[in-house]
């Protein structure tokens, strides 16, 4: 089974990547941005049948940084 | 003094650290690589130095904050030996919970890799007691992800609480509070993003870091 873990700051956490990007948007002439903020794709091969709390407990002890980060989960069964 | 330094894949500054510590204690660290699950018997200083271990890869110092070194590192530091981390050891020792707060991209974006000039906040540490209060002093430093943040509360609770162990008093990389380096609740454990371990000799172009070893010495011998 298939998982991906979105990583994205949490709000209110300052994202100076995320400005620069929009200033280069903006710099290609895409005046429509009103923010951006950028974060990280984590795509997991599982074996079948594992549980969503060692999923979970993957993201809260390696994958993201509960100080300043988020995770949401998506399953891609039969992907 | 028994000195460890602990050595992860992409590590660089752990040699600049045992030299810095041979020369003023004179004595050689012992270097553990970071796959040990024990330190050196005896130890009663341990270095967690610079460097891009693990690449950076996920996070600065995510994967070495776990490695299997750490969990003697946490027990040592739970007994009171002090433990330094400097720069991708601040970020190692942030990351393993040794100490609040998280160290960020640098607020305007570049590598920064300069001396700056810092404030000594708290003079009564293990590791600043050979410097006086408010005291002026240069690091250099070199580092891309060196913007210290913590919540309010945690900020708070580190000035009241004396925690602060040196500020930036310049423009660095938009940390908190122009924190540079701060303590853990008992007083054992520091991290700071500049190197003290870099100018410890003359040639270095600066002596300053050398009274933080010295101090350190003067404790713990």
């Amino acid at each position: 089974m298939k998982a991906r873990v979105f990583i994205t700051l949490k709000n209110g956490v300052l994202d100076p990547q995320g400005k620069a990007i929009h200033h280069a948007l903006e710099g290609l002439g895409f005046s429509s941005v009103n923010d951006v903020r950028a974060g990280k794709l984590i795509e997991l091969d599982l074996a079948d049948g594992t549980s969503d709390s060692d999923i979970e407990d993957m993201c809260r002890k390696l994958l993201a940084n509960t100080v300043i980060e988020n995770f949401r989960i998506e399953k891609l069964e039969n992907a | 003094m028994k000195s460890a330094v602990i050595v992860f894949p992409g590590s660089n500054c752990d040699r600049d650290l045992a030299v810095a510590l041979e020369q003023v204690t004179g004595r050689k660290p012992a270097m553990v690589w970071h796959k040990e699950s024990e330190l050196p018997e005896g130890t009663d200083f341990v270095g967690v130095p610079g460097g891009f271990s693990y690449g950076d890869y996920l996070r600065s110092g995510a994967m070495a904050a776990r490695s299997p070194i750490m969990g003697a590192v946490k027990d040592a530091a739970a007994r009171g030996v002090p433990v330094i981390g400097i720069c991708n050891g601040f970020q190692v020792l942030t990351e393993a919970g040794l100490l609040p707060g998280a160290l960020m991209r640098n607020a305007g974006l570049s590598f920064v890799c300069r001396p700056v000039r810092l404030k000594v906040e708290n003079s009564q540490s293990l590791f600043t007691a050979q410097y006086d209060s408010g005291e002026e002093i240069v690091f250099p430093v070199a580092h891309h992800d060196g913007n210290y943040q913590a919540d309010e509360a945690t900020l708070d609770r580190l000035e009241s609480e004396g925690r602060v162990a040196f500020r930036y008093l310049e423009q660095c990389n938009g940390s908190a509070r122009n924190i540079a380096g701060i303590l853990n609740d008992a007083g054992n454990v520091l991290g700071l993003m500049p190197h003290p371990e870099r100018v410890v000799e003359p040639a270095h172009g600066g002596t300053d870091g050398r009274r933080l070893f010295e101090g350190l010495l003067e404790t713990v011998a």
